[in-house]
């Protein structure tokens, strides 16, 4: 096992900073926010990175679809975070398409149970448009997303029908992050130009 | 400051607080448990907002902290201190210039806007903790969303005494789904929860929650179709700068019983009355 890349510069600023940038697009679905420049390991954008870096430890097991795989010994050396089963996963780092049941959901009692996953897709701020609506947006806002998996809309109104169960999104591309918490309610508003 | 971490908390908490965080933003009103740390004051004088605060707090930030709507009361000053120490960052008394406000039992007069975070220290955050005192309970109820309990109760206060008895803490619903303590706020400030500008967070410390109501989400005051919702303040206008929409503090003079209304929110206060001298030097 080699580890070649580093985590954050600043541990403690850089972990603050994006943390407020997650916070403000899980509290306004849709806003695009750019997180703390970073050098990531192979497979994993800035952005994914600098989010796994200030979310993840030991006390967050962590699903790794096949091709995150790759960023293993960087996420167990950095953030020491344990190796999960999905049904078993807090955090779920996907690079390539995921269902979004197969992670807890959380309980009626405990809906804060629920896994948060990390999905990586190929560009924020353009590609197929979504109309997002609920708590956090004053007015319907758009997000432009490239590389969601396809049924992904009818995906996420099952897990916005279990609410307040259900399982919630960070999106990652380049450095930049958007989220989608359970409350929000997506519409596909029209396709981008594959 | 040295031997300390920025912010006095260790990174490894704070991680578990942002997280904690994250989750309340996701589910409106729902009460996330935490791991809360002892910190160097008593529970009870803001201990669960203080480790909220630090934990989303960064340099660029501009702190606010109030108690009771005061800038100038011991747990505003030391709490303000306390960061300007461990974390660094500029402080201020003025509500448009904060970007985080930590506030105990008020909301500011003058109206949040967007990328303003409001910080509760919450001393019950259960909202049924006085009506069912098992924990086990109330977790249940708020799985089952059954509220019936807490509107018995606001029915026997309108039987009783011809209106609900509660002026301050008054229980509100949260995005149609959960109840929730919006901490001892008076009444006369829970409009000001409903589709707020800015993320409204709350901590409790002894007793181990966080919850939060993002910006622009609806929360309703309990209330029924023939008993509506009123938000009450004293009769009067603030004897400092003659607000008649702010709410108001009694304030015992001498010993003969004279009593003067003064706003409990002293930022508003200052500034209505520097504008009114500018206007009246002006004149």
């Amino acid at each position: 096992m080699s580890i070649t890349h580093p985590g954050f510069p600043d541990p403690v600023q850089d972990s603050q900073a994006c943390f407020r940038a997650v916070l403000d697009a899980m509290a306004r679905p849709g806003q695009v926010h750019t997180v703390t420049a970073l050098d990531p390991p192979p497979m994993l954008d800035a952005a994914t990175a600098a989010v796994l870096l200030t979310l993840a430890d030991a006390d967050t097991p962590i699903w790794l679809d096949q091709a995150a795989m790759a960023a293993r010994d960087w996420i167990t050396f950095h953030c020491g975070a344990p190796i999960a089963a999905a049904t078993a996963a807090t955090l779920a780092l996907a690079l390539e398409p995921v269902r979004l049941d197969a992670f807890p959901a959380g309980t009626d009692d405990a809906p804060e149970l629920s896994a948060t996953i990390i999905l990586q897709v190929a560009a924020l701020g353009r590609g197929a448009a979504f109309e997002l609506s609920g708590p956090g947006l004053a007015a319907p806002a758009i997000l432009e997303v490239d590389g969601l998996p396809a049924g992904f809309v009818a995906e996420w109104a099952a897990n916005h029908a279990l609410f307040p169960r259900g399982v919630d999104v960070i999106l990652c591309a380049g450095d930049r992050i958007a989220a989608l918490p359970r409350t929000v309610q997506i519409r596909q508003a029209w396709f981008g130009k594959a | 400051m040295s031997g300390y971490n920025f912010a006095y908390l260790d990174e490894q908490t704070k991680r578990m607080i942002r997280r904690a965080i994250l989750k309340a933003v996701a589910i409106p009103g729902h009460q996330i448990p935490f791991g809360s740390r002892e910190m160097p004051l008593p529970y009870g004088w803001g201990t669960g907002g203080i480790q909220v605060t630090a934990s989303i707090l960064g340099p660029p930030d501009v702190l606010k902290v109030i108690d009771q709507g005061a800038d100038d009361t011991t747990n505003a000053v030391s709490i303000r201190r306390f960061f300007a120490r461990t974390a660094g960052v500029a402080t201020t008394t003025r509500t448009v210039d904060a970007t985080i406000i930590q506030t105990r039992h008020r909301i500011p007069e003058t109206p949040l806007h967007e990328g303003q975070i409001l910080v509760y220290q919450v001393p019950l955050p259960e909202p049924m903790a006085r009506l069912e005192p098992s924990r086990a309970e109330t977790t249940r109820m708020h799985g089952l969303q059954e509220y019936g309990l807490m509107h018995v109760k606001l029915y026997e206060d309108i039987a009783r005494y011809g209106r609900v008895a509660n002026s301050y803490d008054f229980p509100v619903m949260v995005n149609g789904r959960y109840l929730m303590s919006p901490s001892p706020i008076p009444a006369f400030d829970n409009p000001k929860l409903h589709m707020s500008p800015a993320l409204q967070l709350f901590g409790a410390g002894r007793e181990k929650r966080i919850y939060a109501v993002p910006p622009y989400t609806a929360v309703r005051s309990l209330d029924f179709d023939d008993h509506p919702f009123r938000a009450g303040r004293a009769p009067g206008i603030c004897a400092l700068c003659g607000a008649d929409d702010s709410y108001l503090d009694e304030v015992v003079t001498d010993d003969q019983g004279t009593r003067m209304f003064v706003c409990s929110d002293t930022d508003y206060c200052n500034e209505r009355a520097a504008a009114a001298a500018i206007q009246g030097n002006a004149a």
